[in-house]
């Protein structure tokens, strides 16, 4: 072996090297506020914050991890809405979360020594109200306006098509329901970044079986109802727990006229939605009962677009040549799953060989490489 | 940060390298007829008479990737081999892919660069581009397909998995840091979504040929000195006869050479089982330093027809006489191999073995006899799997600033 050049590498500049990798996370000169970041001390069983109150604008945390656990960080709005999160942090080690908090308010901290439960949280006071990007520049403001009105019109639907599947689960028409099921989450699929945001919806609506839940918290959502009509038989509490994932969804659909989103928060939606469709649906995972992921598949990618299209205006301004591939890519996906389309759907993920999903991967790669690259140009 | 984070910036010993490593090169190689040395940054040139990653010293890990074209439109395929080139040439002298690529100044952007190697040295990074069979196929442009380069025929024993065969485009990153060959891959391959996709990849953790005399004999994963005859960078004239493509070769090849890659599993445990006297008779040399069992020295030339009671010294069987030049018509290769260990099958075994690569100047004259030789008679076959297999035609080094990969064989 020959060390040397490794040798060199090692002696130089720890310190040099220590600072860009600390930059890896926090970066841009924009992220320190005036006042240096808000240090957050995490350890097993306490989460000590330097200070409770930081005005309004973006807010570096920096989390050193002083526990034996690993820990994460968190910022909460409103409902619990994750405002910014930095996860995994080993033991002994220090990163930064940079979060955009616009509007002054009561927030929530919490760390999360062994990466599950609620956390030890406290309470976060931000004072007055930054300018908002998205207010900088009529076109950006018109995209997210335009962007949540889909989202609401998404959430409407969704409320009314989950109310038809909840009724055919209370009146015991397994066909019906199993029909209507990959149909409702449609909605859902489409703009599940919205529903992430709320941090604690999303695990109501569409938890699995094998996720962690406090004790006495029960499996609710689209899953366990997907369990019940595929593999289980329906249940005693089926019916109960169709109740629960309508009041969900409604409560998802009263929260979404509150929303405000930026257009980074919007483009790295876009973004989220394709990674959702290489983790859950060409893996098979999301729907591992029904085996209707392609409809999931398709719900995401046009939830994605749908993001993308609002940014439009914003992209062709600023890298005239960005859109063109995007519209190129999504078509290509489009174009795909055209293939695996059926009289009444998609072809059941049980039925893709290894090539199928070989050729899903490389276009969803294809597609979600230049969707990265929209946050970066509508905020440049 | 500002200005483009440079890895190798950081040492602030980029001069004071590069100018030993002139001196380095005028005293270990008389004439610099090949680009082989390293500086003492760790940068190996990029740009040359030949492409680095073939003659170049052979580092200790490597991270070799066959990709597939997901688009046959020329001039997509073109724009991609040039932002690769352009992407190589920076992480070869310990960059990262672009300015600002890994640290971008806006947060919200994505990192051009994925920044595993910020803080790393160029750690004798080289990027080796090829071309198989089907790469021309595909960009019709057949009629430039020379004859050598076609897939290999089919070798007794063969049990070939098509995931782990072929492939449109080869990169081969060696380093002697494994995080900056695979940082390497990582990011060509990224660039390359939209117009290429992984078909299979291999990491080599440990190399096991000697490419220079200054270089020591490494061992296989059966303990035995690998490579001990290979072909040498101070061997010119050995590497025109045997590696760099001739006046025989179109125009876009002549000066590079064919890469042959073939993953070969050993099935190690029953390996480890056999008797010392077993395993140094299969091979044909002494386990210890290396010597052909007719001799007592790594380096003493093999004789072949040496003989005791028991017969031959040097097995009928023995795999150095069968892959030797003489039993081969004088076919030479120059190996730059590497062991693999890719964890352990369902059956408690290792996945272990040779990812065997070779430069040769016609893979049908240079390695298919030796192989069909090998595959036929060879005591070692018993504890040996081909199960991957792939041909590439290596291009020239690049000749100006403006040179990229692939430009001749598209132009």
């Amino acid at each position: 072996m020959s060390l040397a050049p490794r040798h060199a590498a090692v002696l130089v500049p720890l310190a040099a090297a220590a600072t860009v990798l600390s930059g890896c996370v926090s970066t841009a000169p924009s992220a320190a506020g005036p006042d240096g970041p808000i240090t957050v001390n995490a350890t097993d069983s306490a989460c000590e914050v330097s200070t409770t109150t930081a005005p309004a604008g973006t807010v570096t945390f920096q989390v050193t991890n002083d526990g034996s656990q690993v820990t994460e960080f968190y910022l909460y709005g409103t409902g619990d809405r994750i405002m910014g999160e930095v996860e995994n942090i080993g033991a002994g080690l220090t990163r930064d979360l940079v979060v955009e908090v616009p509007d002054g308010g009561a927030y929530t901290t919490a760390c999360k020594p062994g990466m599950s439960g609620d956390g030890i949280r406290a309470p976060f006071t931000v004072t007055g109200s930054a300018e908002r990007s998205t207010d900088t520049n009529a076109e950006l403001a018109a995209a997210t306006a335009g962007y949540l009105r889909y989202v609401t019109s998404q959430s409407e639907a969704l409320t009314a098509r989950t109310t038809d599947f909840a009724n055919a689960v209370k009146a015991g028409d397994v066909e019906q329901a199993k029909a209507l099921y990959p149909q409702a989450r449609t909605y859902y699929e489409r703009i599940e970044p919205i529903a992430e945001s709320f941090g604690d919806l999303d695990p109501k609506l569409d938890g699995r079986e094998d996720d962690e839940r406090d004790p006495g918290v029960a499996w609710t959502g689209w899953h366990r109802l997907e369990k019940d009509l595929w593999v289980d038989g329906l249940q005693p509490d089926s019916a109960r727990t169709a109740d629960t994932l309508v009041a969900d969804t409604k409560d998802l659909q009263g929260r979404i006229p509150a929303l405000t989103l930026t257009p980074a928060e919007l483009a790295n939606g876009a973004k989220g939605l394709l990674d959702e469709v290489a983790t859950g649906k060409i893996t098979g995972e999301e729907d591992r009962y029904s085996h209707t992921d392609l409809w999931d598949f398709q719900a995401n990618v046009e939830g994605s677009q749908a993001a993308v299209s609002a940014l439009r205006p914003v992209l062709d301004q600023k890298n005239p040549q960005l859109g063109p591939v995007l519209d190129q890519r999504f078509e290509a996906v489009t174009t795909m799953l055209q293939d695996y389309r059926t009289a009444d759907g998609y072809r059941l993920y049980t039925e893709l060989t290894p090539d199928d999903t070989k050729k899903m991967s490389a276009s969803v790669d294809a597609l979600a490489e230049p969707v990265s690259q929209v946050a970066g140009v509508v905020t440049s | 940060m500002t200005g483009p984070v440079s890895r190798r910036g950081l040492l602030g010993l980029a001069g004071a390298g590069a100018a030993l490593a002139g001196a380095g090169a005028a005293a270990g190689y008389g004439v610099a007829r090949e680009p082989v040395a390293a500086a003492d940054d760790g940068v190996v040139a990029f740009r040359g008479v030949r492409q680095a990653g073939i003659v170049t010293p052979a580092q200790d890990r490597m991270h070799f990737v066959a990709l597939d074209l997901t688009a046959t439109d020329r001039g997509a395929v073109r724009d991609l081999l040039r932002r690769w080139t352009a992407a190589a040439e920076r992480m070869t002298a310990g960059q990262d892919t672009a300015d600002d690529g890994a640290l971008p100044g806006n947060v919200y952007a994505v990192p051009a660069d994925t920044g595993e190697a910020i803080g790393l040295a160029a750690s004798r990074l080289t990027l080796t581009f090829g071309v198989g069979p089907s790469f021309l196929q595909k960009l019709g442009l057949a009629d430039r397909r020379p004859a050598p380069l076609a897939d290999l025929p089919a070798f007794q024993g063969d049990r070939l998995d098509p995931a782990r065969t072929g492939g449109d485009l080869c990169l081969q990153a060696c380093a002697d840091d494994p995080q900056v060959a695979v940082h390497a891959v990582r990011n060509l391959v990224r660039a390359g979504f939209g117009v290429t996709e992984v078909r299979w990849s291999q990491l080599g953790f440990g190399r096991t040929s000697s490419t220079s005399t200054g270089q020591a004999t490494a061992r296989n994963l059966f303990g035995f000195k690998d490579g001990t005859n290979n072909l040498k960078a101070e061997e010119p004239d050995l590497l025109d006869q045997h590696v760099w493509v001739g006046d025989e070769g179109p125009e876009w090849l002549r000066g590079g050479s064919y890469l042959v890659a073939r993953r070969i599993r050993m099935h190690i445990e029953p390996w480890d089982r056999s008797n010392l006297d077993e395993q140094q008779r299969i091979v044909g040399r002494t386990k210890g330093v290396g010597a052909p069992l007719s001799g007592s020295n790594e380096f003493d030339l093999a004789d072949y027809a040496a003989t005791d009671a028991a017969g031959p010294v040097i097995p009928d069987d023995a795999h150095i006489r069968l892959a030797s030049a003489q039993a081969n018509a004088g076919a030479r290769i120059l190996r730059r191999g590497y062991n693999f260990v890719d964890g352990s099958d369902g059956d408690g075994h290792l996945d272990a073995g040779l990812f065997f690569v070779a430069f040769v100047r016609d893979p049908q004259r240079g390695f298919v006899p030796i192989q069909r030789s090998l595959a036929k008679s060879d005591a070692m076959s018993e504890y040996l799997e081909h199960n991957g297999s792939a041909v590439f035609a290596v291009p020239p080094g690049l000749s100006g600033p403006d040179d990229y990969w692939g430009a001749a064989l598209l132009a």
